[in-house]
């Protein structure tokens, strides 16, 4: 009797519900976005679900949007130039020859409870970034402060001798190992912003990873907005703050994110107005957006350079000439106008150009003929010996694609054989980790605009070398002289000088420069394409007499 | 009731004897029912396409094109272009090959061990059946992802271990549904008439059991290939199986879902190879059910 | 019958100790690790990871202080979700695809049964193809082809129906539920179709109808009840399967659900995430197998009073 009752409150339930969305439809529900631009929400694809929101304890991008949203750094980047600004610091100044930073803290600036941000909040934020016992994995970004590394590598039990004091409330000094042009910057980065130090003890030690301070309720943040709801694999909601020192220039209301991992549900999202924004754009719709007019799609490039990583301890491509031949024999401008369709750009060297004004140099082109010589020269003349040769990949669609599209390159060109295969995500990190592989799929997102996050790489015994490749003068190069020179000319010809060397001797096959791609609803003023795909809530405005269709509402 | 009795020893002497004749009558009831006769058909044409593809397809596989690219149906590519400039057709034919060869190959395996185990388990019954069943409860409850894994990492990559692993996954439901059959049946008339007379289990099992039960087995078989095919299509994309420029009618049609806006035609021609093959599959399925359906066809 | 379910209660202990013993040293061989990522992790924080996860203590200890953590009911926290434990991960999950399941196979056993028990009577007419044909949609059209499919129709073109969420818009249940329901209509059809067929070829209903019952009688008391018997034994496995299996359409539809834990779980080798959901999973699935079994003895009377002791 009592499944009979619940069958029939079940059907009724079911029944309802679609005379509910019959009549929803007829009536023409409000959209997510027509919602929010009358509420001044802004309503905002944001990729994956976070793993959690605490600044030390997490890393991705994600994850990276979501927590310069609830806090501000030090200094901020412009969305349009990324040059730093201020944030929680108004100014700073360098002295003893740039290796000391003085940092003057905003007066106004405020803990979402009302509680003023000091220059020792900052000093307990960096030591529970850097405490040995925290297992930040972002620890290295403040490697560049004095005696920070060996803190965290346990070496220096005491903090007082890390290089960075608070010498008033609104006054945070800190010493250097050695001037660090991109230092500002990397103040926008959430593993060095700072957390309220009573509110995370309430819950537990400072070192905990576990305790719930990031939860509703309970959160304490910096920034323009504070958390207001999180249901996980849903949504996460936050509203303007109250007590921001910048208020004022804050518009929108609130922000909703929601996790949006299937990048095909995103796009219809997106085209039902359930979205303003998406992470990404699949590939194959770009060409339909692109020819609308007034278009919703936005791509610019991203510092990031997608590239084939070479076992050079492996036969065939221990040879430097067969991984010259086959870098060669690689058709990048093809490979982007087809299977690419134009959003990214061939790369022909690790750096991508424009890294804040450094160009890298070009030491080869697609030349199938000399490839085929070089092969010849290598012992394997017209592809005759050839002991086979496999690219490895991580499951994802994009790899695939390149991957079969290369395979075809080198078959035709240089009549070799090759396979490829793809790989679960971990069984992947473990086969490049442990180099158990020829060829394998690489990219790298620089953290900083900088040349060095991307030529450090190849030191030897890099850890995220994964080569094999070691040149004491390239190591030389990017960890004794670049540091040392003494103006952006010069650091930027040894720059030059080195990358000139990785690329002669091949470690890596470089493929193409990441660009950002996303769809924006035309309503949304104040994204700014750059190349850090770096967007700032903060100045993000809602225009709802702008339609998806062109027309004015 | 009575006369059901007596006449149950003289039905299993028949059963015992007229094995041949059995097939024989099958095989005649079979060819009357047309849709089934359709289905056999497409599918040994299927089959037939898959055999001889190399000799048959147009293209190369792994030929591309691509400044072609995604090119709609055309008098050069019947079925179109995908994204590298590949003939859809040629990707059809060899996806079939793949697809085929895993759908009966792993159902065979799942076949084999489900309906013997089932049918132990069930036959056999006490402490025998438990322990047998318990064992398919923990194997069903096993994270199935990192079994995957690590057979890919022990084995390393193999077509034949997709085999294996497909069917050694697909045979747990099929012991389930053949032991509950074998039991019903274990109480039977006849069967019990087969055990008074002395016969040795396994016989029961072979001449009896198995013939009676055919009915769901042959259901949940066609059944499963399907699934079977899905499954070859997850675990290729995950890295397991078969590898790129190789594919499969399952992953064509994971590739064309993502386009089917654009370039509908990947999609189309994929999936039609394999409702078509299902659908055929599925009516031959039904009439070779009720073909050998012994007492149904004394209506 | 009591004793039949007691003693499988019983015998669940040990398969549900095994289950877990077995994952937990199988996901500790696996290759890779919970912290491994793109960018390297430096050594001195990997020591710190692990220390503060207790993976730097031998193998075997972690084993027993898991087994000890588990007995008190705490699945350990998350390592991909740090600050969550994967208790309150599993229940915020667990409601949201148990009624998305049972949507899903009450859609199943609608369109099946019927779909089935119809084309039974007049096999290889017209009454059985094309209701068999429609069911059969479901199994041709794998999920991640009717979801999509669905999506564009109702959701896009016609715009009847939300494409995306679960419970945060009226009527976004409705195609999630289609979606994963259709594959398992067509089993339930086809296994219905066959029950039928099976016991309407007894001799007892031909009895029935030789004793000249209306036919709506012998198929709705007689029939019915043994013709059902291997769609109840899938039943089981299927709402198991049915929860374990729903990453997909979760996926598609951005459902907050356990299935897509389930399945990224393993994906990102968060250790404590897979024993959770598995020890959780293999609970169900044995409960929902004995409930299957329970129901097929009940409904098969020779059986019945087998496990009753000889009674009735």
């Amino acid at each position: 009797m009592k499944t009979r009752q619940a069958l029939g409150g079940l059907l009724r339930t079911l029944f309802s519900t679609v005379i509910a969305t019959s009549l929803m439809a007829c009536g023409g529900g409000e959209s997510n976005v027509l919602e929010g631009n009358r509420t001044g929400i802004l309503h905002y694809g944001n990729g994956a679900e976070p793993q959690g929101l605490d600044p030390h304890v997490v890393t991705g991008v994600p994850e990276n949007h979501l927590i310069r949203a609830l806090f501000e750094g030090l200094a901020v980047k412009n969305p349009i130039t990324l040059e730093p600004e201020p944030g929680v610091a108004q100014r700073w100044e360098f002295s003893d020859q740039g290796k000391v930073i003085t940092f003057y803290l905003n007066p106004e600036a405020r803990w979402s409870n009302g509680e003023q941000v000091t220059a020792s909040d900052y000093v307990w934020s960096w030591n529970r970034a850097l405490h040995p016992q925290t297992g930040n994995l972002y620890a290295y970004m403040l490697y560049p402060v004095k005696n920070a590394e060996a803190y965290a590598k346990g070496e220096i039990k005491d903090f007082a001798a890390v290089g960075v004091k608070a010498l008033t409330d609104t006054t945070l000094e800190v010493t250097l190992n050695a001037p660090t042009p991109y230092f500002i910057q990397l103040m926008d980065h959430y593993s060095t912003f700072a957390v309220h130090p009573e509110t995370l003890l309430k819950f537990g030690k400072m070192t905990d990873r576990f305790t719930p301070w990031t939860r509703v309720g309970s959160m304490v943040s910096n920034g323009a907005f504070v958390l207001t709801d999180w249901a996980l694999n849903r949504h996460i909601k936050m509203a303007k703050s109250p007590h921001y020192w910048d208020r004022d220039k804050v518009s929108l209301n609130g922000v909703v994110f929601y996790p949006t991992e299937n990048v095909v549900s995103e796009e219809r999202m997106f085209r039902v107005e359930q979205l303003h924004y998406t992470a990404v754009v699949p590939l194959d719709k770009i060409p339909v957006y692109r020819e609308r007019p007034n278009t919703p799609y936005l791509q610019s490039p991203y510092l990031g350079t997608y590239y084939y990583l070479v076992n050079t301890d492996r036969p065939p491509v221990d040879n430097v000439k067969v991984r010259q031949a086959l870098s060669m024999s690689v058709d990048r401008e093809k490979l982007v106008r087809s299977v690419l369709q134009e959003t990214a750009v061939a790369a022909y060297s690790i750096t991508p150009p424009d890294t804040l004004g450094y160009y890298p140099p070009q030491v080869f082109s697609y030349d199938p003929d000399k490839a085929r010589a070089l092969l010849a020269e290598a012992g394997y003349p017209n592809g005759e010996g050839w002991p086979g040769l496999e690219i490895i990949y991580n499951t994802q669609e994009a790899h695939r694609k390149i991957a079969v599209a290369i395979q075809q390159m080198w078959k035709s060109e240089l009549n070799v054989d090759i396979t490829i295969a793809n790989q679960e995500w971990k069984v992947y990190l473990n086969s490049v980790s442990q180099r158990d592989f020829q060829v394998a799929r690489r990219g790298w997102i620089g953290d900083y605009v900088d040349a060095n996050n991307f030529l450090d790489l190849f030191i030897t015994d890099g850890g995220n070398n994964n080569t094999g490749y070691s040149n004491a003068i390239y190591d030389d190069l990017i960890l004794q002289k670049a540091p040392r020179a003494q103006s952006r000319e010069e650091r930027y010809a040894l720059f030059t000088e080195a990358e000139t060397m990785l690329m002669e001797e091949m470690p890596i096959i470089p493929i193409y420069t990441y660009t950002s791609k996303h769809l924006i609803h035309p309503s949304v003023e104040g994204i700014y394409p750059n190349l850090m795909d770096s967007l700032n809530l903060k100045y993000v405005k809602l225009h709802p007499e702008q339609t998806l269709s062109g027309e004015v509402n | 009731m009575t006369t059901l009795q007596a006449s149950e020893p003289v039905d299993l002497l028949e059963h015992a004897e007229q094995g041949a004749s059995l097939w024989r009558d099958a095989w005649q009831r079979l060819r009357k029912n047309k849709m089934a006769v359709g289905g056999g058909i497409t599918l040994l044409l299927f089959i037939l396409m898959a055999l001889l593809t190399p000799w048959l397809a147009p293209y190369s596989y792994e030929a591309q094109n691509l400044d072609l690219g995604a090119s709609p149906p055309s008098a050069a590519h019947w079925l179109g272009t995908d994204v590298f400039g590949r003939d859809v057709l040629t990707q059809v034919m060899y996806g079939g090959r793949v697809s085929l060869a895993v759908g009966f190959i792993a159902t065979a395996v799942a076949l084999l061990i489900g309906v013997t185990w089932g049918a132990v388990a069930g036959y056999v019954g006490g402490r025998v059946d438990a322990v047998m069943m318990r064992i398919v409860d923990i194997l069903y409850a096993l994270p199935f992802m990192i079994f995957i894994v690590l057979l890919m990492v022990v084995f390393g990559r193999n077509v034949l271990l997709l085999f294996l692993a497909i069917g050694a996954v697909e045979w747990l439901t099929m012991a389930r549904i053949m032991r509950s059959q074998v039991q019903s049946l274990r109480q039977q008339e006849f069967v019990e008439a087969a055990i008074s007379l002395g016969l040795s289990p396994a016989a029961i099992i072979r001449r009896h059991v198995i013939p009676n039960a055919l009915g769901p087995i042959i259901v949940y078989t066609t059944l499963t290939i399907p699934s079977v095919m899905l499954l070859e299509a997850f675990l290729s994309f995950l890295g397991l199986g078969i590898q790129p420029p190789e594919s499969s009618w399952g992953l064509l049609i994971n590739y064309g879902v993502e386009t089917m806006e654009e370039y509908p035609w990947l999609l189309i021609f994929p999936g039609l190879a394999l409702t078509t093959t299902l659908f055929s599959l599925n009516f031959l399925g039904d009439g070779l059910r009720d073909a050998l359906d012994v007492r149904g066809s004394k209506d | 019958m009591l004793r039949f379910i007691i003693s499988r209660l019983l015998q669940a202990i040990p398969v549900i100790f095994i289950v877990i013993t077995a994952t937990f040293f199988l996901v500790r061989a696996a290759p890779g690790g919970p912290f491994d990522a793109e960018k390297v992790v430096l050594p001195e924080v990997k020591r710190a990871l692990e220390a503060q996860y207790k993976l730097d203590l031998p193998l075997h200890e972690q084993y027993f202080a898991y087994l000890s953590d588990l007995a008190q009911g705490e699945l350990g926290p998350s390592f991909k979700y740090p600050g969550r434990s994967v208790n309150e991960i599993l229940f915020s999950g667990l409601p949201v695809t148990a009624e998305l399941g049972f949507y899903a196979l009450l859609i199943a056993l609608i369109i099946g049964v019927t779909a089935g028990v119809f084309a039974s009577l007049k096999p290889n007419t017209r009454q059985d193809y094309i209701p068999m044909g429609l069911a059969m949609i479901g199994i041709c059209m794998p999920s991640f082809l009717l979801g999509p499919l669905l999506v564009l129709v109702f959701g896009i073109y016609l715009e009847w129906l939300p494409i995306s969420g679960w419970g945060s818009i009226p009527g976004d249940k409705i195609l999630p539920s289609i979606t994963l329901g259709a594959a398992y209509a067509a089993y339930v059809a086809r296994l219905s179709r066959a029950g039928m067929l099976e016991i309407l070829s007894q001799d007892y209903i031909r009895t029935a109808r030789a004793k000249g019952l209306p036919e709506w009688q012998v198929v709705g008391k007689h029939a019915l009840r043994g013709g059902l018997i291997p769609v109840v034994a899938f039943l089981g496995p299927a709402f198991a399967g049915l929860l374990a299996g729903s990453f997909v359409v979760e996926t598609i539809f951005q459902i907050p659900g356990l299935g897509r834990f389930y399945v990224q779980a393993a994906f990102n080798r968060d250790y404590t995430m897979i024993l959770g959901t598995t020890v959780f999973l293999s609970s169900l699935i044995v409960l929902f197998n004995l409930i299957s079994d329970v129901a097929a003895a009940w409904l098969n009377p020779r059986l019945r009073s087998q496990l009753s002791g000889g009674g009735q």
